[in-house]
């Protein structure tokens, strides 16, 4: 039987929730440093973005979303794994990425986590369960599926967090993505951070629903939920209910999670002050700030003074610098290493990669 | 030696593989309960089961992409097309997340799946189910594409595929499932074929005939024609592989024979022939007598007509004319 969500209201505590009690002072800390790093990260990015001659391509900034890809991350166990589309650098360095990898990506350095060959939509690292950074729309939610797949598979106790836009949930592939998660009963959750805009086109404007998009999942009879994404403990407490779902009981979730992008979709939304109203953007940014309202409850809980707070603000941005001066100085990628990683035979030199021709420029 | 059904020998391979490597399954439509659409997988669910021979809806995108995540997890899924046709409803995960993710991550994954069905024309069957994309996936680096011609080169293919490490296309043919060919007996030794090498299937020294999966047939009767007929003596070498591409083998034969026909059951523009004529141009230009031509499939979707489906394929008598008008 499907749990049948309540509707979002708002202004509940989640702090009683069993996930969210075992937190200690330093985890409560810990989280909040994340989103900071994680902001910082951001607006740095920003700034060298705009400075011009750093990096190239799309930059699409998670400022506003901390609160979900921290939340979600702090849950993770040995065999949960998680995967994202290119909204993707708040989830690289909550899973422990470092910032010096991840920016020397952005400037398309050797010494990127992807030796610059992916760019900021494509961040990986398979041994902290994270496989991606996609840059197509949807096209990643399949593979989150097989992340199931191959957890149960294997027969471990485990599941994958796949997460999409709003914008994603009409493509077909994660239709076709929802079916198979219920048909098989794999422990896969599909994470829909929904910050209401698919790039310049609103919720409205874009997907047919009833009361809200994470509903769909009761046309594939799976379970789903809503989630205030504001809320730290509130994505805690939720997604640990599903993830304990897929764990335990080998069945899939669809949770949607209420969010917003201070920036537009990405550095280059011409229109990022047109399709939102200034006073939209500026009421996020004042009362629904993730890391403004965690901060404020750790304040009122005495966990964290205004020093502290500081302290952080300083050690992030200290990170930051740091980061930047490293992939400045790290070296750009040589011709020679456009022809490695294509094929995982010819870079180990296996005896199948001897046979035949496999690069065909002259 | 033992003669084996060409679909009887890709499941001698499925069966063979699924029996060394736990992480190997099968999965696609109607693979399981149903003993495959064209009977490549009969049996195999009855002996394996469930974890390992998986049914799946009619979904592509979805399981296609579902089978590329979990490959990056270990699992080796072998995944079934009904026809190679429908590759492209799941494009996105075929060229995207298959062949990009091992580069895009900086050779942190690697994605070692087998895609496996018919791709062919020749079954009256009208343009959406006769599409053959060898040419067409090859032109993506990070994949691999094999057309094995015959039941050995089918079965040795499809081991080496299912044990390489990136993903492997392999494309089969409805016309062939049927057709019996020698395979060594599996108490002979285990029996696989290189991914990336030719073979010379006809010796012969006036001019080459290059071909891969059913047109290596039509080559090999054409070459009897023109011995029996005309005197001319053809040699056939079958690409089996598309990419990785034996260009090695390519310019021997012609080096040797100094005239080459292409036969390829893709249209013209950007066909697997386009690529291997600029190969015998670019480095066996002076060994050349006469220009290098090409029979392919007659550049308009496949028709339907069963009156004159063959006559729009490469085919033995096209095979033959085209060596006749070569100067």
């Amino acid at each position: 039987m499907i749990p049948t969500p309540e509707p979002n209201l708002g202004g509940l505590d989640f702090s009683d929730s069993p996930i969210n009690q075992s937190l200690t002072a330093d985890d409560k800390i810990r989280l909040y440093r994340e989103m900071v790093r994680i902001r910082r990260f951001e607006t740095t990015s920003l700034q060298y973005y705009q400075k011009g001659g750093y990096m190239g391509g799309f930059l699409h900034l998670y400022s506003g979303q901390e609160s979900v890809a921290v939340g979600c991350v702090s849950l993770m166990g040995e065999h949960d794994h998680i995967i994202t589309a290119y909204r993707c650098h708040g989830h690289s360095l909550a899973v422990g990425m470092s910032m010096k990898e991840c920016m020397a990506e952005l400037f398309g350095k050797a010494t990127g986590c992807s030796k610059g060959k992916g760019g900021s939509m494509h961040f990986f690292a398979p041994d902290k369960n994270y496989w991606g950074g996609h840059g197509i729309v949807g096209g990643q939610i399949p593979l989150g599926l097989g992340l199931a797949y191959g957890v149960k598979y294997k027969e471990q106790q485990g599941c994958s967090l796949s997460f999409m836009g709003d914008g994603a949930i009409n493509q077909g592939a994660v239709h076709e993505s929802y079916n198979l998660a219920a048909l098989f009963e794999l422990p896969a959750i599909f994470v829909i951070e929904n910050n209401g805009y698919s790039m310049g086109t609103s919720q409205k404007r874009s997907s047919a629903y009833r009361d809200c998009l994470a509903q769909r999942a009761e046309a594939y009879d799976m379970a789903w939920d809503i989630v205030n994404g504001e809320d730290l403990l509130e994505v805690r407490a939720k997604v640990h209910i599903a993830m304990e779902r897929a764990r335990k009981e080998s069945l899939p979730t669809v949770l949607e999670i209420q969010t917003y992008r201070h920036y537009g979709h990405s550095v280059a939304d011409a229109n990022a002050q047109k399709y939102r109203t200034p006073d939209e953007i500026k009421r996020y940014k004042q009362q629904h700030d993730p890391i403004i309202l965690w901060e404020n409850r750790l304040m009122e809980e005495g966990l964290l003074t205004e020093e502290q707070k500081k302290e952080i603000t300083k050690e992030a941005t200290a990170e930051c610098k740091e980061a930047v001066a490293f992939a400045e100085e790290s070296p750009a990628p040589t011709m020679e290493d456009i022809m490695k990683d294509v094929y995982w035979e010819v870079d180990n030199e296996t005896e199948a990669s001897k046979q035949g021709r496999h690069f065909f420029t002259d | 030696m033992r003669k084996l059904l060409y679909r009887h020998a890709i499941r001698e391979a499925l069966d063979e593989e699924l029996a060394r490597d736990e992480n190997v399954v099968v999965m696609g439509e109607e693979v399981a309960q149903y003993n495959g659409a064209y009977k490549v997988t009969e049996g195999l669910w009855e002996k394996w089961g469930d974890k390992r021979i998986v049914d799946t809806p009619i979904s592509e995108a979805g399981f296609i992409g579902m089978g590329i995540g979990a490959s990056m997890l270990g699992v080796r899924p072998v995944m079934e097309l009904m026809f190679w046709s429908f590759h492209s409803v799941a494009f996105d995960q075929l060229v995207n997340n298959a062949a990009c993710v091992r580069y895009m991550s900086g050779g942190l994954i690697n994605v070692p799946i087998v895609m496996r069905g018919p791709a062919n024309g020749g079954t009256n069957v009208g343009a959406t189910h006769s599409h053959c994309p060898e040419g067409l996936f090859a032109a993506f680096p990070g994949l691999k594409v094999v057309v094995p011609s015959c039941a050995a080169d089918a079965k040795g293919l499809m081991k080496s595929a299912i044990r390489d490490n990136d993903p492997v296309y392999v494309m089969e043919n409805t016309k062939l499932y049927g057709i019996e060919g020698e395979v060594p007996d599996p108490e002979e030794g285990d029996f696989t074929i290189p991914i990336g090498k030719a073979a010379i299937k006809r010796e012969g020294s006036d001019l080459s005939l290059i071909a891969h999966g059913r047109s290596v047939l039509h080559a090999l009767e054409a070459a009897e024609v023109l011995k029996n007929e005309h005197g001319i003596n053809a040699e056939v070498l079958d690409l089996r592989s598309i990419r990785p591409l034996d260009e090695e083998a390519i310019l021997k034969t012609v080096m040797k024979t100094n005239r080459a026909v292409l036969v390829d059951e893709s249209k013209p523009f950007n066909g697997v022939s386009s690529q291997i004529a600029c190969t015998i141009q670019e480095h066996a230009f002076d060994h050349l007598d006469a220009p290098v031509t090409r029979v392919c499939t007659i550049d308009a979707p496949s028709i339907y007509s069963p009156h004159i489906e063959d006559e729009q394929l490469p085919n033995t008598k096209r095979v033959v004319e085209k060596v006749l008008q070569m100067s």
